[in-house]
């Protein structure tokens, strides 16, 4: 009987004194918009907040040695972003004219290793794009999310809403009825944020491991017992590009570290 | 389609949720130390010499969100001197499935007894450290995290 | 494969206590995991750590499965003479990763 005893406990810890979803919100109010590390105990955050021992660092030293390694059959990357990529990721989804779709930060890496450098794309979530991904990322920290979903990114935006705010899976429910109508309650242990993506990739305690958001999103669907996308689905990029739109304005904390 | 009506998490979709992590919990914690495990790795160490309290600080959070990666720090009060020094602390569980989770080696050289690492905590325990003098004497501290569990629980 | 991260200070005074901080990239894969299909995943972890100064042993650690991933150690050393600190980790199988830091002692 010993394990139910923590279960119990945690019922029995007061709900936090996080403010309540305005009634029948289908958005967070703009000045409502807290980013993930405000849901952290102070240790975690002391963690994240650490650039030597924070583990997501681990793999952006990895990514900045692939970056400035060339492939191969082509140039590294450094060679063409010599001046680096300062800001780049925190645009990122956005659309591509050369792709002629939207790319998340990951396939336009992709892109670039198959267009510029010859080489095969990285399979997602494999330690080299996690890594390179996290590199580029964390040469936006502290920028603000600024991504663009005019023009031909509409339609993908709208995708990407409706996936949030469409029930699924076993128990029934929406990214929608956690993150934007009960953020700031208490679901077990946890206190439930309002899912932004501004720190991904993240180190995840869950993982031991750095993870990509889709690596996330494929958590969250299995949380509710839905079936995942696959790792990169354009459906995924959909959602991605609406949790930035709808994370405007927040700093990018990659690599951010989460429960 | 998709403004849903308005949720609120409710008792029952808290069970709901609950139910699945409760069987899925049993399965991977159905083997864990108790406290005479503790007591036996002791003796294993240490033999049947006597322990005093005192001497040892530890450090670890009051509530850890996740059991993952909970940090600890351990500090011996010793003058680290040639002649006074700590050789080693061992870090016991009362609640993991081994009760030995680290031991760590100190000299003169070191300086000062302190060393900080981050441990797993498969639940809410009182962790203890038992540090041996370089005179073979016995010092003991401990300290207790409550871990709390995740909202939602992936296989 | 293994990538590391240290914090040591070049440069200390003579008697002074240095700290050093040292974390490295592995799953310390506990062996009371299991995989999808409900197969024991096995246990694959770093149990040593060793710290030497001047070719002296000064701090050490035994890791178990209770360490958690990507180990990451903060302890101190006393800085007597100017030469290096080298710093090992071996796993299980006697696979050993190590790096060396040069400090200056004035």
């Amino acid at each position: 009987m010993k394990r139910f005893a923590g279960a119990t406990l945690i019922a029995l810890i007061p709900a936090c004194s996080a403010p309540p979803a305005a009634e029948n919100a289908t958005e967070i109010a703009a000045e409502d918009i807290v980013s993930g590390s405000i849901f952290l105990t102070a240790e975690t955050r002391d963690l994240q907040e650490d650039n030597f021992a924070n583990p997501g660092y681990l793999w952006v030293d990895r990514g900045e040695a692939l970056f400035s390694k060339a492939p191969a059959s082509g140039e590294a990357c450094i060679t063409c972003h010599e001046a680096g990529l300062s800001g780049v990721a925190a645009t990122y989804p956005a659309y591509d004219e050369k792709a002629g779709r939207v790319l998340n930060l990951e396939g336009r890496i992709n892109q670039c290793r198959v267009t510029h450098q010859s080489e095969p794309a990285w399979e997602y979530e494999s330690e080299e794009l996690l890594s390179v991904t996290a590199f580029v990322a964390n040469q936006s920290l502290g920028a603000p999310v600024s991504v663009d979903v005019s023009g031909p990114a509409q339609d993908i935006y709208e995708a990407g809403r409706d996936y949030f705010q469409t029930r699924r899976g076993q128990f029934n429910l929406s990214c929608q009825q956690c993150h934007t109508e009960n953020w700031g309650k208490r679901l077990r242990g946890d206190t439930l944020s309002q899912g932004h993506g501004n720190g991904f990739p993240a180190y995840r305690l869950e993982w031991e491991s750095l993870g990509s958001l889709h690596r996330r999103l494929r958590d969250c669907d299995l949380g509710v017992r839905a079936e995942p996308l696959p790792y990169g689905d354009p459906l995924y990029v959909a959602v991605e590009l609406f949790l930035a739109a709808r994370s405007n304005g927040l700093e990018m904390e990659s690599p951010a570290v989460r429960r | 389609m998709t403004h849903n009506t308005r949720l609120d998490l409710n008792r029952r979709d808290l069970l709901a949720l609950g139910t699945g992590t409760v069987l899925i919990a049993a399965s991977p914690l159905s083997s864990h130390a108790e406290q005479a495990d503790l007591d036996q790795a002791r003796r294993e160490l240490f033999g049947m010499r006597p322990v005093t309290e005192g001497r040892v600080t530890i450090k670890l959070p009051p509530i850890a969100e996740n059991g993952y990666s909970v940090p600890l720090s351990v500090e011996v009060d010793s003058p680290m001197t040639k002649e006074d020094f700590v050789k080693r602390v061992a870090i016991l569980s009362p609640r993991n499935p081994l009760p030995l989770i680290s031991q760590f080696y100190f000299s003169p050289g070191s300086g000062r007894a302190k060393v900080d690492a981050r441990i797993r905590m498969s639940g809410t325990q009182s962790i203890q450290a038992i540090a041996e003098m370089n005179d073979g004497s016995l010092w003991s501290g401990s300290r207790e995290t409550v871990v709390t569990l995740a909202a939602c629980v992936v296989l | 494969m293994a990538s590391i991260r240290l914090a040591v200070p070049d440069a200390a005074n003579v008697g002074e206590v240095i700290e050093i901080k040292a974390l490295i990239r592995h799953p310390m894969e506990s062996g009371h995991r299991r995989g999808a299909r409900g197969e024991v995943i096995e246990r694959d972890i770093i149990t040593r750590f060793e710290c030497r100064y001047l070719d002296e042993l000064v701090f050490a650690a035994d890791f178990h499965p209770g360490i958690a991933a990507n180990p990451l150690l903060t302890f101190y050393v006393r800085a007597s003479n100017s030469g290096t600190l080298d710093f090992t980790w071996t796993d299980q199988h006697g696979t050993a990763w190590s790096e060396t830091s040069a400090l200056t002692v004035t």
